[in-house]
C-alpha cells in the first residue's frame, strides 16, 4: 500500500510492518535465548505463587494485566506473607516506577499509529528495552521491540498458567522448600544491581534490616515499605552520578547477558547514556519486567 | 471487592500508566539523572527488603533455620552466575534436604 518514494524514507519505512528481516544477524537467536529464559522464570513464578496458597486465577491474570517479572514476584510475595493489597500494588507499584524511564527511552521504536503506541506501552519491560537500545538503526529497532515483545508476553504467560497448573498438584510445598525458592529468585533478580553498585549494596542492607527488625512490630507489607528509608545510606558521588546505580534487571539471566551485547557497542551506550536510566539497558536483559 | 482482584487490578493500571509515559510525553519531558538514580537504588532496596524478611520471616516469627539457609544456597549460586533454573533448585532443594533431616 506504500507509495514507492515512501519505501526509500528510512524514517517512512518504520510505518510498515515489523519483519525478522529487519533483525541484525544473531539477534533473533539473542531473543529466542531470553524467551527461553523466561520460560522457565514464568513457570517458576506460577508454580510458587499457587503452592504458597494463591488460587491459580491470581497469577495468571496478574501475568497477562500486569506483565512486569519482578513485581509480580514481589506483590505476591506481600500477599502469601498476609500484608494485604494495597501493600502488595504499592511494593509492586513502586518497583515499576523504572517502567516509566525505559517507556521514555524506547517510545520512537513503538510506530506512529495510537494503536500501536497502545498496545506497544503494554510490552514495554527491561528485556525489550535491552533489545531495542542494542540496535543501530530505527527500523531494526521497531523490529527488535515487536518481535522482542510479543514472544516475551506469549512466553510469559503460557509459562504462568503451565506453572500455576503444576503447582496446585503440588501438595505440602514445605516439604519441597518452596518458600525458600520465592526469596531465592529475588536474591537472583538483584544480583547483578549488587554486583555492580555500591550504593546499592549499602542502601539495600540497611533496608533489609530496617525490614527485618520492623517485621515483629508492624503489620505484614510495611516493613518492605519501610526499608526504602535505606535509601539515605547512598553516597553522592560528585560528577559520577550516572555511574552510581545500576537498573534492576528483571530477572538476570547470565546467558542472555552474555548474548545480547550490542552489535553497535558505541551507538548503543550513547543512546542509552542520553535515555535510559544508568548502565546501559543491554548489558541486562531478564523477565517481562 | 476481593483483595487479590484489587491488588492486581491497581497493579496493573498503575503499572500501564507508567508504560504510557514515554508514548505520551516522549520528547517532552526526561528524568533528572538523579531521580533515575534513585528509582534504581530504591527498587534494588525494595527487592533485597522483600528477600530478607521472606528468608528470616514467617508472620511475625523466625521462619527457622533451614529456609535462610536454602535461600543462602541460592545465593551463592546466584552470586557464582549459575541459571537462573539452578538457583531455584538449589534453594528449595537444600531446604528440603534439611527439613528431611530434621532441621526446620
Amino acid at each position: 500500500m506504500r507509495s514507492p518514494h515512501r519505501t526509500d524514507d528510512p524514517v517512512e519505512r518504520t510505518t510498515g510492518l515489523v519483519r525478522f528481516s529487519d533483525l541484525p544477524p544473531g539477534v533473533l537467536r539473542d531473543i529466542a535465548l531470553v524467551w527461553a529464559a523466561d520460560l522457565i522464570v514464568g513457570v517458576s513464578f506460577g508454580a510458587i505463587a499457587v503452592a504458597d496458597g494463591l488460587p491459580v486465577w491470581v497469577p495468571v491474570t496478574m501475568s497477562l494485566l500486569v506483565y512486569a517479572g519482578s513485581a509480580q514476584f514481589s506483590a505476591v510475595a506481600v500477599l502469601t506473607a498476609g500484608g494485604g493489597a494495597a501493600a502488595a500494588a504499592a511494593t509492586g507499584l513502586l518497583l515499576n516506577t523504572r517502567t516509566a524511564a525505559f517507556s521514555l527511552a524506547v517510545a520512537d521504536s513503538l510506530g506512529r499509529s495510537w494503536a500501536a503506541r497502545l498496545v506497544g506501552a503494554h510490552l514495554i519491560t527491561d528485556e525489550t528495552a535491552a533489545f531495542v537500545l542494542a540496535q543501530p538503526d530505527r527500523r531494526s529497532r521497531k523490529a527488535a521491540f515487536w518481535i522482542s515483545g510479543i514472544g516475551l508476553f506469549a512466553m510469559w504467560n503460557v509459562s504462568v498458567l503451565g506453572g500455576a497448573l503444576a503447582g496446585s498438584v503440588l501438595g505440602d510445598t514445605g516439604r519441597f522448600g518452596l518458600d525458600a525458592a520465592f526469596p531465592a529468585v529475588l536474591l537472583a533478580l538483584v544480583m547483578p544491581a549488587l554486583r555492580d553498585s555500591g550504593n546499592a549494596r549499602r542502601a539495600g542492607a540497611l533496608g533489609a534490616v530496617i525490614a527485618v527488625a520492623a517485621t515483629p512490630v508492624l503489620p505484614a507489607g510495611a516493613p518492605v515499605l519501610l526499608a526504602l528509608l535505606g535509601l539515605v545510606a547512598i553516597r553522592r558521588r560528585p560528577g559520577k552520578a550516572t555511574a552510581a546505580a545500576a537498573p534492576v534487571p528483571d530477572v538476570a539471566l547470565a546467558p542472555a547477558q552474555d548474548q545480547a551485547q550490542p552489535q553497535d557497542q558505541a551507538q548503543a551506550q550513547a543512546q542509552a547514556q542520553a535515555q535510559a536510566p544508568e548502565t546501559p539497558a543491554p548489558a541486562s536483559p531478564g523477565t517481562p519486567s | 471487592m476481593n483483595a487479590y482482584l484489587l491488588c492486581v487490578l491497581v497493579l496493573a493500571a498503575g503499572t500501564y500508566a507508567f508504560r504510557l509515559a514515554g508514548p505520551l510525553l516522549h520528547g517532552r519531558v526526561e528524568l533528572p539523572v538523579r531521580v533515575q538514580e534513585l528509582l534504581a537504588v530504591g527498587a534494588t532496596v525494595l527487592l533485597v527488603a522483600l528477600l530478607a524478611t521472606g528468608a528470616l520471616t514467617e508472620g511475625q516469627d523466625f521462619a527457622g533455620w533451614a529456609r535462610p539457609l536454602g535461600v543462602l544456597v541460592g545465593g551463592v549460586l546466584a552470586w557464582r552466575r549459575a541459571p537462573f533454573a539452578f538457583v531455584v533448585v538449589g534453594a528449595a532443594g537444600a531446604t528440603a534436604l534439611l527439613r528431611l533431616v530434621g532441621i526446620s
